[in-house]
């Protein structure tokens, strides 16, 4: 997380710059502690670290230079959100998640303990004075996917410009119409925020970036499923996580080079790992920038992660957004349909999620899966029982792990990782 | 070939040294806070060709002796399976965790254990013994001379103790109290337990299975279950006959 020369920049968004130094150090020394450690990494992966450490500050002064051009910038809180419509009208989307114990404190101030550590580390970043994307943001959007969500939007509406997205709870006829309107409901309010109109070929070109940026990191997930697997399941993660904050066009390029060194690796058979790590799928909630923990554990407990059914992970990237349409509502009919496919827990029934479970453990060749569970996500903790039998079908071992962002509970979870490891044939 | 097994516990530390599969030397001493020290002692003077560690404080052996590590779950199961090649479940309660482990052909199949919570642990009897004036060694036989008729409802060790001091100053008799106290701890291992659909034979281990009103209780609820001599020793001889397998053994710093 960069230094001082931004400070001036802090204090003008009226962050509270001690404690914003406070949480830059904190966030720093687990990047360390988990990212930073590994060794034999990709060279690329340098130009995502700094994404990472630039995310509170060359991103936020590039974010602030859109802003003295005229455009607008749209914080988002959950991968539903059709960044291309944002793109399209010259708003700039970017993901405002928070995945530091830090802030969790700073949350419980004002909201209950009981919900889960996503939801309370990125509300206390905002309410601390910590969040530099806060104070620059012109609208937030929100969807209805949990409950602990939903409930702190009705809170935030109060207080900044806010968009709720109604996700459906199903999948038939009815709410697929229902989220269709939804996109067209949201795409109107940006029409107000921008002051202007959607154009067909500007959509269909930031559609085709996002599309691009899609792919490149479908490649890379292939990549990753080599053996040996040329990069850490940890490395892709910093990956992802750069998605929700980089800009699109200049990430894409990036991923692309990284790609191309994976390669490379690949023909002359460098892995992170010894012959011995065990492949691993990591299954449930998201770890947003700041959050390495269940990774690093895994990893440096013998096991090598190759394949993530997470919106950190396979759902940000897996669905295309259709482009035959030319019209403006066409093309929303496109991107309705993407977005409805990502098997979030919050559906009811949510069967495609287990068959997209089980069909990547084994493409990925995995010996086990480990079902990453954020404390108090109530839909992907009971969905992981039906997760568990329906791997139980092929034979597929996994284990759960409820926990949260501190580090107290570290060595029973790696007790617990290290003895599931062991029982891998 | 002489092999020996560490098991470094939240509370004691036990060795374990085996010759052509037979135990010759255990010792069973307090981690106190001083961990690395009292391994030191304890290893001084052992002659060994090979040593596994396992129990929670596994990496100090790993760091500073370069010894390779197990799991203690990995460990309970092989120490148990050798006492009873025919047991199927293992129900470890130690000093800070409690696991419940499936046994197939010696091998672990499948296995539960606590998260962060010390509750249903030694530790939460440790702490109630103390909150009621027993000795932790004297515990389980005072509370099997109590009348169970106090309902205690919370697992937590932090609530239940806030419980008893309430029923010590009601005037509850402390035999009493000191049933109920082992029927809440126990209700909460059935919970893990009965996750796991235990088969028979069942060997109850770790240092809690030293506790008579324990052993007692969960015999009502599970038929029959066996309790080794040395209840506490079965990860140290798990750990010392992984060393004589010999098989593959690996640390962590291999594997990455």
């Amino acid at each position: 997380m960069s230094g001082n020369n931004y400070e001036k920049m802090w204090q003008e968004l009226g962050l509270d710059v001690n404690l914003h130094n406070e949480v830059l150090n904190y966030i720093n020394k687990c990047f360390q502690n988990t990212v930073g450690k590994q060794k034999n990494r990709p060279k690329t992966m340098e130009y995502f670290d700094s994404v990472l450490h630039e995310s509170h500050g060359g991103r936020v002064a590039e974010l602030i230079e859109e802003k003295s051009k005229g455009k607008k910038i749209v914080g988002f809180f959950c991968i539903y959100v059709p960044e291309e419509i944002i793109m399209a009208l010259d708003l700039v989307p970017i993901a405002l998640c928070g995945g530091t114990n830090f802030s969790v404190p700073y949350a419980e101030k004002m909201l209950p303990r009981d919900i889960c550590p996503l939801v309370k580390s990125t509300l206390g970043l905002a309410f601390s004075k910590t969040c530099p994307y806060a104070p620059i943001k012109s609208l937030a959007v929100g969807e209805t996917t949990c409950d602990a969500k939903k409930k702190v939007w009705d809170i935030l509406a109060q207080k900044v410009n806010f968009h709720i997205m109604e996700l459906p709870q199903k999948k038939n006829v009815i709410d697929a119409n229902l989220w269709e309107n939804e996109i067209h409901l949201f795409a109107e309010n940006l029409e107000k925020l921008a002051e202007k109109k959607l154009n067909p070929s500007v959509l269909k070109e930031k559609i085709e970036i996002m599309n691009n940026k899609r792919k490149v990191l479908q490649r890379l997930a292939k990549l990753r499923l080599k053996e040996p697997t040329p990069i850490s399941g940890l490395d892709t993660l910093v990956v992802m996580q750069a998605a929700l904050n980089d800009e699109p066009v200049r990430f894409t390029k990036k991923v692309e080079e990284l790609c191309d060194e994976l390669e490379d690796r690949i023909k002359k058979g460098i892995s992170p790992f010894s012959d011995k790590a065990k492949r691993i799928m990591v299954s449930g909630c998201p770890s947003v920038m700041g959050n390495w923990k269940i990774h690093s554990l895994i990893e440096t407990s013998g096991g090598a992660v190759v394949v993530d059914e997470t919106c950190t992970g396979v759902k940000y990237f897996k669905d295309l957004v259709d482009t035959k349409a030319n019209d403006v509502d066409g093309l929303l009919g496109a991107i309705a349909d993407r977005y409805l496919k990502l098997n979030c827990s919050c559906f009811t029934p949510n069967n495609d999620r287990l068959d997209m479970a089980r069909n990547l453990a084994k493409e990925g060749n995995v010996k086990g899966v480990v079902q990453y569970i954020l404390q108090y996500c109530h839909t992907y903790n009971i969905e992981a029982i039906r997760i568990e039998g329906a791997l139980k079908q092929d034979n597929m071992p996994s284990l759960k792990i409820v926990t949260d962002y501190s580090e107290e509970d570290t060595a029973q979870l790696r007790t617990r990782i290290e003895a599931f490891l062991e029982t891998l044939k | 070939m002489v092999t020996a097994g560490i098991d470094i516990g939240s509370r004691t530390i036990k060795f374990v040294c085996l010759n052509d599969n037979k135990i010759f030397d255990y010792q069973i001493t307090d981690t106190t806070v001083e961990p690395l020290k009292k391994i030191e002692e304890v290893l001084k003077d052992k002659k060994f060709d090979q040593l596994v560690a396992t129990g929670y404080g596994r990496y100090l052996m790993q760091e500073n002796y370069n010894c390779p590590i197990v799991t203690e779950i990995k460990a309970y199961a092989t120490g148990a399976y050798f006492f009873y090649p025919d047991c199927r479940t293992v129900i470890d309660i130690g000093g800070q965790d409690t696991k419940v482990i499936k046994i197939k052909s010696g091998e672990v199949a499948d296995f539960e254990m606590n998260d962060r919570c010390a509750a249903g642990t030694g530790k939460f009897l440790e702490v109630m013994a103390q909150t009621l004036g027993y000795k932790i060694e004297d515990f389980g036989t005072e509370a099997l001379k109590g009348s169970n008729s106090i309902p205690i409802n919370s697992m937590c060790t932090v609530f239940a103790e806030s419980e008893v001091i309430s029923l010590i100053a009601r005037g509850e008799d402390k035999k009493d109290i000191a049933l109920s106290l082992h029927h809440s701890i126990i209700n909460r291992v059935m919970t893990m337990v009965s996750r796991m659909n235990p088969e028979q034979k069942i060997v109850f281990a770790g240092g809690v299975a030293k506790n008579k009103c324990m052993v007692q209780l969960l015999k009502k609820k599970l038929g029959n279950i066996l309790v080794p001599e040395e209840p506490q020793i079965i990860g140290a001889l798990g750990a010392a006959i992984i060393a004589a397998k010999n098989f593959e053994i690996m640390t962590i710093k291999e594997r990455r």
